[in-house]
């Protein structure tokens, strides 16, 4: 065992190859210091008495204090005071982490299964991790995921992003990214999976942002793209029936313009047409009815396999 | 407790509960509270340890000491979740209500037995036809899940074991509920004459708020484990996606009922250290109501907390939000019970014999523990932590370290009214020196290991582990040692222990004007109370 590598593990932290990261540990050390000097108090407190007032002979007598307002009213305050500083400072990262800017350079779709990710681009590149295929990303522009998973909950976590998302089965949950510098980025399975739990390890590769689009346009891995796939899903499945492509009002609400616009529904509620929203509207199809609209369309849970629901998700994004 | 020891006892003039009566068939139809909590005592010590030689297992294998891995992933998934079933529902939850509080609370009331002594022995039966049951699954293939269970990986991918050790949480689930309900009628009708509410001991403040939590999120456990049932034998949909259930449903059940659950572990130690910093400062506690009514407000809270289990499990960001808030609210009064304690030493005149040695342990460990659970609190900073070996730090901080060192320092402070004689305090010095350091060895690496990014539930690691991997498993041998020489202090204690007098301490609550060991139905008069609990002037 060598002691010496204790050294560099001081920080603690992976390296921050985010700028969210950095924002974290920065979190992080001053939610180290505030624990140390509490602690300090608390229990260097504690030693002093003990070593202050340690029995000395039989016929010692202790002071009889039973309350003191004041004292008990200012020990609950300031913890809470600083509780509360602690729990916004989380909140405002924590927001950054859920919210995925406006420009996106990478948007993936993430599977996870027993035990590995598979990964599919915009353009129909599709790839698996067991084959130790890094899942590459641009380095200096925003990536963001789209998890779900075929069997059990898996969960997404890059240390050195100091972000994670669990891979939901029946769900779509998202997570983004932005790392700074091109470089190779170990990702952890942390939801417990099964047996080979803690193989299920991808490496994301960052590279150069012109390097990335060369690599993302060079010869395509499947013939279409996922929204050509759903075009062909579009017509196949009868949605064209009740839904026009170009803003004309049929039975069922246009396509056009529907991703991220805001959607009100009979029972008064709103929304804004995210991809788990369009998900659902699709598999389970009266779980929300827009307002003047009817429930007539049929669930198709069931009947769309968790791809050809993205490829369709996808090509209703890209009706502009 | 054995029938030699009563034997040797006949010789004696004085006649008590150990001796009322003997022979094994007197002890398994007893109705007396003593003899059932030294029941549980004997019950619990053994689940203890055959969770420890899991744990043991689990240590041994991280380390890699040897070239080939000690186990392959089945068995160490195995090993983990028998580790965190065992530990959780058959050692900390029952252990301090179930053995300490069984024993304690009716003399501690001036109460001749509690309300209910039946239903009382078959809460014992029913724990032990749960705990069988349990156990039973061990034998089947694929028990595998961990202890949190979590669909749809419980219900859908994993072996039939499942469906038994969920049926033996479920059934220990109506003991807990049983004697929660006991301890609350017992100490509303049964007090002694002048014994009023604010005249009752802490611990019995404490067993009185984990009692409410055991009866209202007991049955929500008890539903949530028989829908896996459910849903596993008869495929009903409710968890499963492909059956148009939803799995996160799941998680909000289990933590609606496991988050307070950690304060039924953690609430009745607290309870504990009350008695013994009092006890071995010889002085009045600090703030007797603020320490009564934080029980309460921290079972109150603890309902309202559970989705901190699950910042990044999906749920939205707003609820993660609310969650993380209510959760630093019950920061507070964790730490005014903290300050508390410490300001009772303030000005005492204190000794530190074994049992107050396990109550200075929990009070270091514990605000390891608070403090630690206050990063976990902070969303930002918990999206990093979560499932990491982080949070199995925190995690053994309070319930190791809080909980089993108050079990620890309960059972040395209690053990003459238990046994009528005095364990031996070098042991106990030398048991608590290796639990302490071997504990600090074991867990203060995993907080290091869970920043640098390793998850838990993990069969193998990435190389720069390693070294932290095999401190923390050197010191679990400590840690082990400490127990061994535990029970070996116990046993020894039990057979050949000094005499102890009645009130060996000098401790002011009931229990201790009494004879040791205490009679059939603790006191020959009944009590009459007439100041409060710690009235050391
Ligand atoms: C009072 C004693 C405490 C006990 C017995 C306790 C126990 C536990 C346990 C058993 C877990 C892990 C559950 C699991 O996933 O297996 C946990 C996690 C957690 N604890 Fe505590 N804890 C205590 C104090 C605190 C405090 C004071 C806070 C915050 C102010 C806190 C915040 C958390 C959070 C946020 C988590 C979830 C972490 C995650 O899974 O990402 N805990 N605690
Ligand atoms: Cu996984």
């Amino acid at each position: 065992m060598s002691w010496s590598s204790l050294i560099p593990a001081t920080s603690f932290m992976p390296i921050q190859a985010t700028e969210i990261a950095k924002e974290v540990d920065l979190l992080y050390a001053f939610l180290i210091i505030s624990s140390l000097v509490s602690f300090v108090i608390l229990i260097g407190g504690m030693t002093w008495f003990l070593i202050k007032f340690k029995r000395t002979s039989l016929d010692q007598k202790s002071a009889y204090i039973t309350h003191n307002n004041f004292a008990e009213f200012l020990w609950s305050f300031i913890p809470l005071v600083i509780m509360m500083g602690i729990f916004y400072w989380g909140m405002v990262i924590f927001e950054k982490l859920r919210t995925p800017p406006e420009d996106i350079a990478a948007e993936i779709h993430v599977t996870g299964e027993q035990w590995a990710w598979t990964y599919r681009y915009a353009n129909g590149k599709e790839f698996y991790s067991s084959a130790n295929e890094p899942m590459i990303v641009p380095a200096g522009k925003a990536t963001k995921l789209i998890l779900t998973s075929k069997d059990v909950i898996h969960s997404f976590y890059v240390p050195a992003f100091r972000t994670k998302q669990d891979a939901v089965p029946g769900k779509l949950t998202q997570l983004w990214f932005e790392p700074k510098q091109p470089g190779e980025y170990i990702v952890f399975c942390t939801e417990y999976c099964g047996t080979k739990h803690s193989g299920m390890m991808i490496k994301i590769k960052a590279i150069p942002s012109e390097e990335y689009a060369a690599w993302y346009h060079a010869e395509k891995k499947g013939a279409d793209t996922p929204a050509d796939l759903g075009k062909v899903l579009f017509a196949q499945k009868g949605c064209a029936g009740c839904h026009s492509i170009d803003g004309t009002r049929v039975v069922g609400p246009t396509m056009k313009g529907l991703f991220e616009s805001e959607r009100k529904f009979t029972d008064g509620s709103k929304t804004k047409a995210d991809e788990n929203y369009l998900r659902e509207s699709i598999l389970v199809s009266t779980a929300k009815i827009v307002e003047t609209y009817s429930p007539v369309m049929p669930p198709f849970q069931g009947q769309l396999s968790d791809v050809e629901v993205a490829n369709l998700i996808e090509y209703i994004k890209s009706i502009k | 407790m054995s029938s030699a020891h009563t034997k040797t006892e006949h010789g004696h003039t004085d006649h008590n509960y150990l001796n009322h009566g003997s022979g094994i068939w007197s002890w398994m139809t007893t109705l007396d509270h003593k003899r059932i909590g030294l029941m549980y005592f004997a019950t619990v010590a053994t689940l203890f340890l055959i969770g420890g030689f899991f744990a043991l297992g689990i240590r041994l294998h991280l380390a890699k000491f040897g070239a080939e891995p000690l186990l392959d992933p089945d068995t160490y998934n195995k090993f983990m979740t028998f580790h965190g079933a065992i530990m959780v529902f058959m050692v900390i939850i029952p252990g301090i209500p179930a053995f300490l509080g069984n024993f304690v609370l009716p003399i501690q009331l001036g109460a001749k037995d509690v309300a209910f002594p039946r239903l009382n022995l078959a809460s014992y039966y029913i724990f032990i036809a749960g705990a069988a049951i349990a156990a039973s699954s061990m034998i089947f293939n694929q028990v595998d899940t961990g202890w949190t269970f979590y669909t749809p990986y419980s219900t859908a991918k994993t072996g039939n074991g499942v469906i038994l050790l969920v049926l033996g949480a479920f059934t220990m689930g109506f003991s807990s509920i049983l004697t929660g309900l006991n301890f609350i009628v017992t100490t509303h009708k049964l007090r002694a004459p002048g014994m009023t509410m604010d005249r009752i001991p802490l611990m019995i403040w404490a067993l009185y708020s984990t009692s409410i939590i055991q009866i209202l999120a007991t049955p929500i456990l008890a539903i949530t484990l028989l829908l896996i049932g459910a849903e596993k034998t008869l495929g009903v949909g409710i968890f499963d996606p492909d059956l148009g259930g939803d799995p996160v449903l799941f998680q909000h059940f289990f933590w609606f009922y496991s988050h307070p659950a950690v304060y039924i572990m953690i609430l009745p130690a607290m309870g504990v250290i009350s008695e013994l910093i009092t006890a071995f400062s010889k002085k009045t506690i600090f703030g007797y109501r603020a320490i009564a009514y934080s029980s309460v407000a921290i079972a109150a809270v603890s309902f309202l907390v559970w989705g901190h289990h699950m910042f990044v499990s999906g749920q939205s960001t707003l609820a993660g939000i609310i969650f993380s808030i209510i959760t630093m609210f019950v920061g507070v009064p964790t730490a005014i019970k903290l300050f508390n304690w410490i300001s009772t030493m303030y000005r005492g005149t204190v000794t530190f014999e074994a049992p107050m040695l396990f109550a200075l342990g929990f009070m270091f460990l514990f605000t390891i523990g608070g403090l630690t659970g206050v990063f976990l609190a902070s969303t930002g900073m918990d999206v990093h932590f979560h499932d990491t070996y982080f949070v199995v730090a925190h995690f053994h901080y309070v319930m190791v370290g809080g909980t089993l060192m108050a079990l620890m320092g309960g059972i040395y402070y209690w053990f003459p009214k238990m046994f009528g004689r005095m364990t031996s305090d070098l042991g106990g010095r030398i048991s608590w020196v290796l639990i302490f350091t071997g504990f600090n060895v074991t867990f203060f690496p995993q907080f290091v290991l869970g920043a640098m990014g390793m998850p838990r539930r993990y069969f193998d690691y990435l190389p720069e582990y390693t070294n932290l991997n095999q401190i923390s498993t050197v010191g679990s041998w400590l840690i082990g040692l400490g127990f061994l020489v535990g029970l070996i202090t116990i046993i020894h204690g039990i057979f050949k222990g000094e005499k102890a007098s009645d009130n060996p301490w000098g401790a002011k609550t009931l229990e201790w004007q009494t004879s040791s060991p205490p009679p059939h139905e603790n006191f020959i008069n009944t009590p009459t109370v007439t100041a409060g609990p710690y009235d050391f002037r």
